[in-house]
Parts: structure tokens; C-alpha cells; sequence
């Protein structure tokens, strides 16, 4: 819509160009009110790295279905596509039900989809579209994660998952990832499958980029067992970090009890990483792995001090179920790193404890996790009054820049 | 915003529909004029949760839950004598009456001044 003078006498207004936010709004227009925030909280005086942000491979579906490297499984998936009215977007992937109620019915389209306009270029769509946001958020560095690709740790069947995880690894390095230095990721593992995520750390390691691997948390694993053991010593070998990206299920015991998103999305997305963290722990992995640099993402952050307090009580009365421990579970804890999104912020003395429990100035990482519809800008950590500026800095983007060698 | 406050003429009555919203520019700042049940409300378009545009998102009657005299739920409805404006950055909902949140009356939006005469609408700020 072309701007309206509506000036009639003295002063002036003009009608504003976007009058409703919807899916087809351009994202600049939609973070209009962050890019302001980049001078009101100085922003562009800090390194800005966004540990969590990403992008939407449903767009470019087709093209990772061509990176499917078996030729049935190709077939398979593209006549999917082709001859299922609604599989163009889906074929192979393991979209849950809950997933379309994250935009709480029409209020936060950003969520659905990010349907703006995009001159036809060489350059890939969304590459255009992680730019825009990057820079209306004073963003430096992004890395970015995909979406339905991080439902697949609950997909029935593994060697669907194995050859969709390759496909879209591929895909994202080649096509992605060597056009804007800015943008970095942590590769998704196969983790089902030690063989195939050993494969896949040998293909990826050194790729420019790949700052380290992902583990989808949303998944019936034991993540403690021997089997994983070479996989996590690969990457402590090679000095890559891993991290467990959380996500939500609608689908086990205890939130199948559940008739509220609200309700699923609270809980899930936290007790898949607190189930990792507990076998993590208990296990003795801290002790078995002491270089390997361990992150957990998307979960926030209330639910670390509840572990810390929790696990510590539990371990001095069964000492012998951890024989493997040599301090408090919550000094592993405090030794790990964690991401900012969602961050908790409503009651403000227990935000501030929970920093004091995590060492936020040391192991906490900013995070927008944009464009889903709980993102945080970057003004929400220069906006705490009770950090102090080195801190701030430091969970804004250099503890990232240290940990990934940015 | 300036430092002393300034009236200025946004529009014609019928760019500001009944249920409906207009939302203009002023120099640097941005408000939105929503009309509902006849009355004029404004505000600006900076959300209480994170500064969100949220004069810009959607507009729908606050949502209720019946429950019926022996405690048990009927279900949602839409209590067509409230309507909110929701942030589209994150959902945040306002009661375009009194630009509070149902569940957090210090989550508020920054009210402006708004009057009609026969000319049209004006904003003071
Ligand atoms: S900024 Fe408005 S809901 Fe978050």
C-alpha cells in the first residue's frame, strides 16, 4: 500500500504502510520495531552472535529431496510430492499435529510462514531471508538451525531419517551456507545410528561453517549408552561442541494428558533436555568426556537451577548409582553452556538467581530463535538491569565467539 | 516524542471503522486509532512485552471458557463485548478498551489521546 497524506491544516500524519501483520509481511517491516531498539540499546557496539535462529526448509523441500542419495528413497519421496495434494512441503518428514498451534490460531503469523516478497536473484531465498532479519536485530553472526528437519528424532522410520538427515546436510552446506560467512550451524546427527552420525562428523567436521554437531532432544534415547561413546569422542577429539536442541511432542505419557499447546509446549520442551542432562550426568559423561563442550538449547532457562537443586540432593544419598562423579552434579552443570530462549522473565529476583546458577557471564549464549513465535531480540539481555556490562557482552556474542572461533 | 504535546489530524471518521484500526506515522513515532462500540482508543505501537508492533496485529474478541453450574467446561467463546488487539511478535493481547492484558493489568499499553470532531480524528501526544 502506497503511503496516504493525511495532513489536513497544520500538523501532519501519514497512514502507515502496513496496517495488519500477516504471513505476507515483509520481515523488516515485522522487526521494524528491533531495528529501532539497535540504537536505543547501542547494540551495534556489541559483537551480536545468535546461538539460535532458523530457517525454513519447507520452502526449498523439493531441492533436499533431490539430495536424497538413494535412488528408491528419491523416488519414493518425490512421487509423494507429485501425487499427495498437501506432501509437496512434507514428503518424508514427521510433522506432529501440535506443531500448526504454535501460532495460536492466526495471532502470530511470523510462526506460520514468512510468505514475503522476494525479488527472483540468484541468491537463495532464504539466505535473503535470514539477512533481513539478522540486520533488523543488529545480529552479526546467526547460526541456523532448520525446523521440521528437528522433528525427526520421533520419525518411525530410522533409515528414513539417516538418509533425510544426509540430504539435508548436504543440501544446507552446499546451497546455504559457503554464500554468507554471517551464517554458521551445528549439523544434526543421525544419533539413532552411531554409524551414520561417524560418517557424518568425518563428511562435515572441517566444513567451513560447521561449527559444531546438534542432537534433536525430542527423542526416546538413552543418550548415555556405549553405543554413542565414539560418536561423542569424535568430537571431543576434534574439539567441536554438541549441542541438544529441544523441541516439542504432543505425544508421550505425560503430555498426551494435556489439552492446551500452552500446557505441551511449557513442558516438552524442557523434559526432553532435562531427561538427556539427567542421563548425561549420572552417567558420569562430564567426567568420561572433560573437553567435550556440551550446549543446551531452547529449553531457557528456569529449569537449570530445578536440576542443579534436584540431581545435588538425590546424588549425596545414592552416591554409588553415579559412582563415576567426583563433585555435585551441579558443578558439571555449571560447567555447561546454555542458550537464552526463551528466557523467563517474569519474576525478576529469580531470573537473576538463575543467572548467578548457570554463570551466565561464562556459559550462557544469546539466542533469538527467530521466526518462532517466542523469539527474543537482543534487547532483552541488554535490558537487564542487574547484568553488568562485561556480562552482557559476553552472553551477547563473545562467549559464542570463544566457544565456535568465530 | 516531542516535548510538549502536539494535536494532530489523522484522518477522516471513516478511515477509523467500527471493530476496525488505523495506524499512522508521525514524524518518528507510530499509533494506532481502533473504534469500538462508537468509542475512539489509541495507542502507540510499542508493545509492553518486547517492544513489539503491536498495533499492527490481529484484532478478535477476547476468547472465555464456559463453565456450567456444576464446574464442568462447555468450551471456548468469544465475548463479543471485548475486543483485543494481539501483538503479532508474540502473542500478547490487549483489551483495546483499556490496553491492559486480561491476566496482567501491568502489562499496559502507552495510551494517546484521541478526539473527533466533524472534521475527523486527532491524536495528542
Ligand atoms: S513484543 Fe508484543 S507480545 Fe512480545
Amino acid at each position: 500500500m502506497s503511503k496516504v497524506e493525511l495532513t489536513n491544516g497544520t500538523a501532519s500524519a501519514t497512514e502507515h504502510k502496513v496496517q495488519q501483520i500477516t504471513t505476507r509481511t515483509d520481515s523488516r517491516e515485522i522487526l521494524a520495531n528491533a531495528r529501532r531498539d539497535i540504537a536505543r540499546y547501542h547494540l551495534d557496539d556489541y559483537f551480536i552472535v545468535d546461538v539460535d535462529a532458523h530457517h525454513v526448509e519447507f520452502d526449498s523441500w523439493s531441492e533436499i529431496l533431490d539430495h536424497l542419495e538413494n535412488p528408491v528413497l528419491r523416488h519414493n519421496a518425490k512421487s509423494m510430492t507429485q501425487n499427495w495434494p498437501n506432501a509437496k512441503q512434507l514428503a518424508f518428514s514427521n510433522h506432529p499435529v501440535g506443531m500448526t498451534f504454535q501460532d495460536v490460531f492466526g495471532r502470530i503469523p511470523h510462526q506460520c510462514e514468512l510468505g514475503e516478497h522476494v525479488d527472483k536473484t540468484d541468491e537463495h531465498r532464504d539466505l535473503t531471508l535470514v539477512r533481513r532479519a539478522m540486520d533488523s536485530m543488529g545480529i552479526k553472526m546467526q547460526i541456523v538451525f532448520p525446523q521440521p528437519m528437528l522433528e525427526m528424532g520421533l520419525h518411525p522410520e530410522p533409515d528414513i531419517v539417516t538418509a533425510m538427515t544426509f540430504a539435508y546436510n548436504r543440501w544446507f552446506t552446499k546451497t546455504i551456507l559457503p554464500r554468507e560467512k554471517r551464517v554458521k550451524t551445528l549439523l544434526c546427527l543421525p544419533f539413532h545410528d552411531p554409524d551414520a552420525c561417524m560418517k557424518m562428523i568425518q563428511e562435515f567436521g572441517e566444513t567451513p561453517g560447521v561449527v559444531g554437531f546438534m542432537i534433536t532432544s525430542q527423542r526416546h534415547a538413552g543418550v548415555h549408552k556405549n553405543m554413542y561413546m565414539r560418536v561423542y569422542k569424535e568430537l571431543e577429539e576434534r574439539g567441536l561442541p554438541l549441542a541438544f536442541h529441544a523441541g516439542p511432542t504432543w505425544g508421550d505419557t505425560m503430555t498426551s494428558t494435556m489439552n492446551r499447546f500452552l500446557g505441551v509446549h511449557s513442558m516438552s520442551f524442557v523434559t526432553c533436555n532435562m531427561t538427556h542432562m539427567t542421563n548425561w550426568i549420572v552417567n558420569g559423561l562430564p567426567e568420561r568426556l572433560p573437553k567435550l563442550k556440551v550446549i543446551w538449547i531452547e529449553s531457557g532457562l528456569a529449569w537449570v537451577p530445578f536440576m542443579m537443586q534436584r540431581l545435588d540432593h538425590e546424588y549425596l544419598m545414592r552416591q554409588s548409582d553415579a559412582p563415576l562423579l567426583k563433585r555435585l552434579p551441579s558443578e558439571y552443570i555449571r560447567e555447561m553452556y546454555f542458550t537464552t530462549q526463551p528466557l523467563e522473565v517474569t519474576i525478576p529476583h529469580m531470573l537473576e538467581a538463575t543467572f548467578k546458577a548457570v554463570n551466565a557471564e561464562t556459559q550462557l549464549m544469546y539466542s533469538s530463535d527467530w521466526p518462532h513465535w517466542d523469539f527474543d531480540v537482543p534487547s532483552r539481555i541488554a535490558g537487564i538491569p542487574f547484568l553488568s556490562e562485561q556480562a552482557k557482552r559476553n552472553i551477547l556474542g563473545e562467549t559464542a565467539r570463544k566457544l565456535f572461533h568465530l | 516524542m516531542p516535548a510538549t504535546s502536539q494535536r494532530v489530524y489523522v484522518g477522516a471518521s471513516a478511515r477509523v471503522p467500527e471493530g476496525g484500526r488505523l495506524v499512522v506515522d508521525v514524524g518518528d513515532t507510530t499509533i494506532g486509532i481502533f473504534r469500538f462500540q462508537g468509542q475512539l482508543y489509541a495507542y502507540l505501537n510499542t508493545c509492553a512485552h518486547q517492544g513489539g508492533p503491536v498495533c499492527q496485529g490481529k484484532i478478535i474478541p477476547r476468547v472465555t471458557e464456559v463453565i456450567d453450574p456444576g464446574g464442568e467446561s462447555r468450551g471456548f467463546a468469544f465475548d463479543e463485548s471485548s475486543l483485543h488487539i494481539v501483538c503479532p511478535w508474540h502473542g500478547f493481547e490487549y483489551d483495546i478498551k483499556t490496553g491492559v492484558h486480561p491476566g496482567r493489568p501491568s502489562a499496559r499499553l502507552i495510551r494517546v489521546a484521541v478526539d473527533e470532531t466533524s472534521e475527523g480524528v486527532y491524536v495528542t501526544f
